[in-house]
């Protein structure tokens, strides 16, 4: 601990009060947070006569809010997509050399190109009308109707938790990167739990989540441990536990007793019926299981704690100002060992819930991406409970989508992470945003900072 | 955050807790090791083949005497608590002679190492680590953090991949891989400095960006048509008469091609240029105080946006490597976490070109070694050797072995007051 004399402060009476301030604790999340206490400005002097409700609806949404910042830069990532798609189809790619010969058709074309692969992403993600349309005709089964929200919501679960497992540490002014690591150390610990017992699922499933819990809480208390301790920086050692988990993994399924003996490849033993987190639904076509709901409660949860809870104080007051918090009589180095703990279980939850859930045994990259993934989900959904279920949600739909919109169209879902990634982008940089559509301030931002000066 | 909870002991320095762990380390081969190995002879051959000169170890004697210089060192370190690098690398020198003593002597495979193609292996995993290493250096040493090097050197692989093929001419694909790096640092280089976002956010992000971006494009265009797109000519072949025939290192560094002869001289020039130029002074200024830096007349913003355009062109050279090295060209997300080492390597050197390029040595020496004990079927495990770059940076930004420090204005938005 360096010096912090304690000046006769009690603890509670924080110099730092993150009760009271509803923006984020950290210096870093500022820039592109907007003070979410905005509401329709109600306090706004007219100046020539009333202004219609129209004229404040359109001001309102036009200015340089959250929600608006985040639908266009959804749009803008989408229009950058459709330009993508255009370069990455050379039929249409080739029609643009014809552009001033026949604009109609040139333009016609990368329009009905475009616009098919969208709504063909719409389809494999909401709902599809025309199986709406054949089952009302009985050609078709009420499951078909419910598979792409299905698919999204299977998707949406393993991002939201790994999202929250970046969420809650930034909010304790630490950026944890190595959601990735913890969530294959969750999926290893849980699909052992899953493949090796041979219980009651009634035991075996709540088994597995906890062991997958323990595992990643296990590998994220080591970054927080080593932070408290030492100093080092949490984005350096998430990154290279990441690796180590990954090539822990790669070792792990190719030991006797784990490994499938009757495959050549790097594959375990199926994961066992019993040990599987059980469907929402029970049917083969809708994969969608209990992870979401968890998911959901694992939201709650953290919304919670942090607002509620005696840890989640302590967690903002360090991220507000640690030397405050410190002073106030927190111990800085054991919030900041569990709140990498946290994340790391959080996270450790979303490796289970696809080793549990959707994969059918441990492979290597069973759980794709989704501990980088979360980063973005998290980062969209401004590193709050219900924003992270929002941006998950969205990212599990953009997935979906994307499949189908690959089998259909033909256009590669790789497509997706690039869409996923410049969403972020744009959000990250507001000023961005704003510049590019020219939104105004909104005025109850504009008297709110006024305040704030004077 | 700050605060710092280690508190430092009056004797227990960092010097003698290595050591300590060194002795651990020495006993353990000086045993373990010893007691293990076989009587048969461990050959170290001096070529790039098994056969030719070479010199012979007995198995058992040579792992106790290698631990036992390993132990000794540590001993050394623990004793005077002074020479922290040369007796750390001779205990470390120690303990992996002593392992290997062991592990060959007893392989059912072979018992014979040959230094040249270990040399020569150690070096051509090093070279990206390299490139991207030095553009970590020279854009973090401006104050601008840079963590979408694995997303530099993987658009230098697809550019260069890609316009290598459509211009049928090698270089050009060269220069465009370059220019593709550098077209990914100009995005972080707006948004750090100019929209102010958190630096390692926008690294992140566009680490999944160019991820995203180069696979698209890869599947779509690349894939359809290899011939027409994706068939970069090979780098020719420099080898330099006479120096390519010295044994051991002979082969490595003088029987290359423009990219591991561009990795020494990139090391040579950035070092130079950092530590015996104008550019280099006002450079390290603007990433310890860019404030003072600003007072004496310097354009901070200026020389960051500068920095991070140079550092993407040398990253993304260096990611011409991937795809450009043999014929068979770009394929999605081939740079597979080498980027991250880079990062990792130029943390370990300490932010310092020649220590980047002995970190990623280093680092690619246990790539070279974790080949060999495959080939000769040891059964330590790949997967752990393969950890222990990532261990090693652990315990260096840890502060347990040695301490690392960034520039102080490392992250840290410039906003003149």
């Amino acid at each position: 601990m360096t010096s912090h004399e304690p000046i006769e402060a009690e603890p509670g009476a924080t110099a730092a009060s993150p009760d009271k301030s509803p923006a984020l604790p950290t210096p870093d999340v500022d820039q592109y947070h907007v003070n979410p206490a905005e509401k329709p400005a109600r306090h706004r002097v007219p100046e020539k006569g009333k202004p219609s409700f129209a004229n404040i609806l359109r001001e309102e949404l036009w200015a340089n809010n959250n929600f608006t910042v985040t639908l266009l830069a959804i749009v803008l990532a989408l229009i950058c997509g459709g330009v993508l798609m255009v370069i990455g189809n050379a039929e249409v790619r080739d029609q643009w050399q014809y552009l001033l010969y026949q604009p109609g058709k040139t333009l016609g074309d990368t329009w009905a190109f475009v616009s098919t692969a969208y709504v063909d992403m719409f389809k494999g993600a909401i709902v599809n009308p025309d199986t709406v349309n054949r089952w009302y005709w009985n050609m078709t089964t009420w499951q078909q109707v419910f598979y792409p929200i299905s698919e999204t919501l299977t998707n949406a679960a393993p991002l939201i938790f790994t999202g929250l497992a970046v969420a809650v540490p930034f909010r304790a002014g630490l950026f944890n990167i190595g959601g990735q690591g913890q969530a294959i150390m969750g999926a290893l610990a849980g699909g052992t739990v899953g493949l090796a017992l041979s219980l009651p699922a009634i035991v075996q499933v709540p088994l597995g989540v906890l062991a997958g819990v323990l595992l990643g809480g296990l590998w994220g208390y080591l970054v927080g441990v080593l932070k408290a301790r030492t100093g080092a920086h949490e984005v350096i050692l998430t990154i290279m536990l990441n690796n180590i988990a990954f090539l822990f993994l790669g070792w792990f399924i190719l030991q006797q007793g784990i490994k499938d003996p009757a495959r050549p490849d790097a594959i375990s033993k199926p994961i066992q019926e019993s040990g599987r987190l059980p469907q929402l639904i029970p049917d083969p076509l809708l994969r969608a299981n209990l992870a979401i709901v968890l998911a959901v409660l694992a939201a709650a949860g953290v919304a919670w704690l942090l607002k509620r809870g005696r840890f989640g104080f302590e967690l903002r007051a360090v991220g507000h100002n640690p030397h405050a918090a410190a002073t106030a009589g927190i111990k800085v180095g054991t919030t900041v060992a569990l709140t990498m703990a946290l994340a790391g279980a959080l996270a450790g939850l979303g490796g289970t819930s696809v080793a549990l859930g959707t994969a059918p045994a441990l492979t290597i990259d069973m759980i794709g991406q989704i501990g980088f993934n979360g980063i973005l989900v998290a980062l969209l959904g401004r590193v709050r409970p219900w924003g992270v279920v929002g941006a998950g949600l969205l990212f599990g739909a953009l997935q979906a989508g994307g499949n189908a919109m690959q089998t259909f169209s033909g256009v590669s879902v790789e497509l997706v992470v690039v869409i996923q990634a410049l969403i972020v982008l744009f959000v990250a940089a507001p000023a961005l945003v704003k510049a590019i559509y020219r939104l105004r301030r909104s005025p109850a931002a504009a008297a709110q900072a006024g305040l704030a000066k004077g | 955050m700050d605060v710092e909870l280690a508190v430092p002991e009056a004797y227990w320095t960092r010097t003698r807790k290595t050591g300590a762990v060194m002795i651990v380390l020495g006993l353990l081969a000086t045993i373990v090791f010893g007691a293990l190995a076989s009587s048969e002879n461990a050959r170290f051959a001096l070529g790039e083949n098994v056969s030719g000169a070479g010199f012979d170890i007995p198995g058992t004697a040579g792992a106790i005497i290698f631990g036992l210089i390993a132990l000794a060192a540590g001993v050394a370190l623990l004793v005077t608590g002074k020479h922290f690098g040369v007796l750390t690398g001779v205990a470390l020198m120690g303990f992996i002679i002593s392992a290997l003593c062991w592990q060959m002597s007893v392989s059912t495979v072979s018992h014979t190492m040959p230094l040249g193609f270990i040399a020569a292996a150690t070096f051509t995993a090093a070279i990206p680590l390299i490139f991207g290493s030095l553009g970590g250096v020279l854009c973090e040493r401006s104050g601008v953090v840079n963590v979408a090097i694995e997303g530099q050197l993987l658009t230098g692989a697809f550019f260069g991949a890609l316009f290598g093929t459509l211009t049928g001419s090698f270089w050009l694909g060269l220069l465009a891989a370059a220019l593709g790096g550098a077209l990914l640092s100009a995005i972080l280089a707006v948004f750090a400095i100019r929209y102010l976002v958190d630096q390692v956010v926008v690294g992140i992000v566009l680490n999944v960006f160019a991820g995203g971006l180069t696979a698209f494009f890869y599947e779509q265009v690349m894939r359809p048509d290899t011939d027409a797109y994706n068939f970069p000519g090979k780098v020719p072949s420099w080898p330099i008469p006479g120096l390519s025939e010295i044994p051991i290192i002979g082969p490595a560094l003088f029987n290359g091609n423009i990219f591991s002869y561009g990795s020494l001289i990139a090391v040579a020039v950035i070092t130079i240029a950092l530590f015996r130029t104008r550019w280099g002074l006002r450079t390290r200024a603007v990433g310890e105080h860019p404030a003072a830096a600003d007072t004496v007349g310097i354009r901070v913003l200026g020389l960051r946006y500068a920095n991070v355009l140079l550092a993407g062109l040398v990253a993304g050279f260096g990611g011409a490597y991937f795809s450009m090295l043999s014929t068979t060209g770009f394929s999605k997300y081939m740079v597979s976490g080498a980027g991250f080492i880079a990062l990792a390597a130029m943390i370990f050197g300490r932010w310092h070109p020649v220590g980047a390029f002995f970190a990623s040595l280093f680092f690619g020496f246990f790539g070279a070694l974790t080949g060999f004990l495959n080939s000769i079927s040891s059964p330590i495990p790949s997967q752990f050797l393969s950890m222990l770059p990532y261990l090693a940076t652990i315990f260096a930004v840890a502060g347990l072995v040695g301490r690392v420090r960034a520039p102080a204005a490392d992250g840290k938005p410039y906003v003149k007051g």
